[in-house]
């Protein structure tokens, strides 16, 4: 609850053994690394505005997890999350994000010209594509706690700081609950409208509560530049157009993103971004750049290849279906993206995509005619 | 002796003890610093106005009593276990509801609850409980089979009889706040009580976390299984936090007496069998229900009950008596008749589908029960049922023999 917690008081009556959740059949990070010994230690604590480490871990309780994916099964209530149950969470950052250590630093480099190439790839492979990431709003509990006051005044900045974007940036905002039909429907056809979640992963958390107050999508008028508000995320930030002009995508990205920061900053309002963890969002997951750069690419031979997996995993890619997470590959075409988000710089993530991709695509030519592929295959990144 | 978790029972020590301690009050001495803006700086931010919730589209009973006014009274209030308004609403602020069916929208925390938060909670209970004021009336408890007429009914137009009521432990936090050493609390304290039932009420409890494939094979097919909700109405007001923690089933040898724990409630109770015996149903639930109620007592635990709501629930809709009398019985002329649902509603009864709440019927045969809850006794409600169903099977007689029917003067309300 957004303005303290004095029920963590009372449970402080109840002893460890007695509140400690039963993970015995639990396969998600958390579960991994909260022993009751490390419960016992934390339970005591919450941050300046109140969430505790029940709220942080709820979500992870709820959903023992599956046997094949590790999903995190933690949240972020506030920035302060992850400086007050630090002993829980720089575990499992390090454990999600390859080895990211509690004393690692992140780069962040958000410079466009210092991505080499990228604005060839070839057309008749890529579809299109797409960057994004989220930003938080410093001050402003995040999603699995804010008030419905505190949505509102996310939604309110956001919607000020976009609504002074010019040139090809400049666009309009549509609030979930205000919307006609018609923009509805156009939304949905641009496949831009995001829905109430569904996932139980995030029901759990809290952050769906008050749907639709607050929620909404700006978009610009060129449709290649989006923003969710208050959906996971205070900000999801998508940059995206058909074709496989990858730089163009970044530099936008890069551009938009920029002119936010500085809007935002002259209402005296700094994203979350810390030199450790670099942008803090609500999952640790997205935690570094927040950043998945990814081409639709159609890859019919390479998919069928034997080591189309090995490939993927040495290049720091990871696929999906077209649908996006958890959704299976439609008539060969693959979701290609980056499969890390922390320890790496924006440019760097980016330059794994655009070399792994023109990697990929010449595999899938070579297979097309019948050629090995063997001298192709790449070293681990 | 009950342990550590009995409550003060007057809400107003408990609060006053929480406001010295400066926690209940919530007016703290935190200052707004960079590592973060403290629970009292974001109070004073954002004042009720900019709190209050968008229910331009809602029709629940909740919606359509709050006020600005009086969320902005009762916003930065807790009861003794720190529940607060706003999560007694969250469920009717995530669910805008039906346009034909009102649900309630808003949940109790604890028992204090229905006193803190009187100012909401008592015109929706006037709402959903057909005019009765909580403020000027008192509700009859009566568990006395003896008084029963008439309750065996044609088995050849009734198929079962089943009565359903819902308990809750006193002192400890209802399912959307409780916590999980609570929750596994009530289990323990409820357990305990049903091992010391003897004779036809003998039994055995299944715990939700540790039953085997086959046990909960026969649960499934004897249809006693309860599963994680799926309702948003219960999933937003957080009752199915932690599952299956601290749930179970616990039946009778003989099936015929059930208990639900922790699932919507503390405990829900259920008498049921085949046939038309619903004095035999309404007599083993309530001697069930009074040796529970004795067996938690010699442990120093008591239900939750008063005057004003009779037993304590978490849902205002099931205060009262919290009881759902009912039967399935195939009624194919009548349900076709078009005098139906009007008869339905002179006898105070409700049709559903034999699947439960929200289920469409099969082929003929409906699930008939009392409508109300609070203001009736349980003998008065059992009877109503029981006259009401009697009825209808002679409406179904007269209809066979091509005979005309009427439909019955309403039935008197609640007692003023």
């Amino acid at each position: 609850m957004p303005f303290g917690n004095s029920h963590n008081q009372l449970k402080m009556n109840n002893s460890c053994e007695q509140e400690y959740p039963d993970l015995s059949k639990h396969n998600n990070y958390m579960a991994k690394v909260l022993k009751p010994a490390l419960y016992e230690k934390l339970r005591s604590k919450q941050t300046p505005s109140g969430f505790t480490l029940d709220d942080v871990i709820q979500t992870g309780v709820d959903n023992p997890g599956h046997p094949f994916i590790m999903t995190v099964g933690c949240v972020a209530g506030d920035e302060e999350t992850y400086e007050v149950f630090k002993e829980l969470l720089d575990p499992i950052i390090q454990d999600r994000h390859g080895g990211y250590k509690p004393t690692d630093k992140h780069k962040t480099d958000l410079n466009p010209s210092n991505l080499k190439g990228g604005d060839d790839l070839d057309s008749n492979y890529v579809l299109s594509s797409r960057v994004r990431t989220g930003r938080s709003i410093r001050g402003f509990c995040l999603p699995p706690h804010c008030s419905r006051g505190e949505r509102r005044a996310v939604e309110k900045l956001s919607v000020e700081a976009l609504g002074a974007l010019t040139g090809d940036l400049k666009g309009k905002y549509y609030a979930l609950k205000n919307m006609t039909e018609a923009e509805q429907q156009q939304l949905i056809d641009d496949h831009f409208l995001f829905d109430k979640p569904v996932s139980p992963l995030l029901l759990a958390s809290g952050m769906a509560r008050d749907w639709p107050d607050a929620r909404g999508i700006w978009h610009n008028d060129n449709k290649t530049f989006l923003v969710w508000v208050n959906e996971e995320d205070h900000l999801r930030v998508i940059s995206m157009q058909k074709g496989g002009n990858m730089k163009e995508v970044f530099t936008r990205f890069c551009t938009g993103l920029t002119k936010i920061e500085e809007l935002f900053k002259n209402k005296g309002h700094a994203f979350m971004w810390n030199e450790h963890l670099g942008y803090v969002l609500t999952c640790p997951s997205n935690l570094g750049t927040g950043l998945r750069a990814g081409v639709h690419v159609k890859l019919p031979n390479l998919s069928k290849y034997r080591q189309f997996e090995e490939v993927l995993k040495r290049l720091r890619l990871q696929k999906r279906g077209t649908g996006g997470v958890d959704t299976a590959a439609v008539g060969g075409v693959f979701d290609i993206s980056n499969a890390d988000r922390l320890g790496f710089s924006e440019v760097e993530l980016m330059q794994m995509v655009v070399d792994g991709v023109k990697l990929l695509i010449e595999m899938e030519k070579r297979l097309e005619k019948g050629q090995s592929i063997d001298d192709l295959m790449p070293a681990q990144k | 002796m009950a342990s550590m978790f009995t409550r003060i029972l007057s809400g107003r020590n408990t609060a006053v003890i929480m406001a010295s301690l400066g926690a209940g009050t919530l007016v703290s001495s935190y200052v707004m610093t960079e590592s973060g803006v403290s629970a009292g700086e974001k109070k004073k931010l954002y004042p009720p106005s900019a709190d209050y919730p968008d229910l331009r589209k809602h029709n629940n009973c909740m919606a359509s009593a709050l006020t600005p006014a009086i969320y902005g009274r009762l916003r930065d209030k807790l009861t003794p276990n720190n529940w607060s308004l706003d999560q007694c609403i969250q469920t009717g602020v995530d669910n805008p509801g039906h346009p034909f069916i009102k649900t309630v929208g808003m949940v109790a925390g604890d028992e204090e609850t229905y006193e803190v938060f009187a100012e909401i909670f008592d015109p929706v209970i006037k709402d959903r409980h057909n005019g009765y004021d909580p403020t000027t009336m008192k509700h009859p408890t009566d568990l006395d089979s003896s008084k029963i007429t008439s309750g065996m009914f044609d088995e050849n137009y009734v198929l079962s009889s089943r009565v359903r009521t819902g308990r809750s432990i006193r002192g400890l936090s209802l399912p959307p706040a409780c916590t999980r050493a609570e929750r596994r609390e009530v289990e323990r304290v409820v357990v305990q009580a049903l091992s010391g039932l003897k004779e036809d009420l003998e039994g055995k409890y299944y715990s939700l976390t540790e039953m085997t494939e086959k046990e909960q094979q026969q649960l499934i097919d004897d249809h006693f299984l309860f599963d994680k909700p799926v309702s948003p109405l219960l999933t937003c007001a957080g009752m199915a936090r932690d599952w299956p923690d601290a749930r179970g089933i616990w039946h009778n040898n003989e099936k015929t007496f059930l208990i639900w724990i922790n699932e919507e409630d503390h405990t829900r109770v259920i008498s049921m069998e085949k046939g038309g015996n619903m004095k035999r149903v309404f007599e083993r639930f309530c001697r069930g229900l009074k040796e529970v109620e004795r067996l938690i007592q010699e442990r120093g635990w008591e239900f939750m009950w008063n005057e004003r709501l009779g037993y304590i629930l978490t849902c205002p809709s099931n205060l009262g008596t919290g009881l759902r009398a009912g039967v399935h019985v195939r009624l194919p002329l009548l349900s076709k008749d078009l005098r139906f649902n009007k008869i339905l509603d002179n006898l105070r009864l409700q049709k559903r589908g034999t699947g439960g709440v929200d289920t469409a019927a099969v082929g003929d045969t409906f699930d008939i029960s009392n409508l109300d809850r609070l203001g009736k006794s349980e003998v008065e409600l059992v009877q109503c049922v029981i006259d009401g169903v009697n009825y209808l099977i002679d409406c179904e007689k007269n209809l066979e023999k091509g005979k005309d029917i009427t439909v019955p003067p309403p039935v008197t309300q609640s007692r003023k």
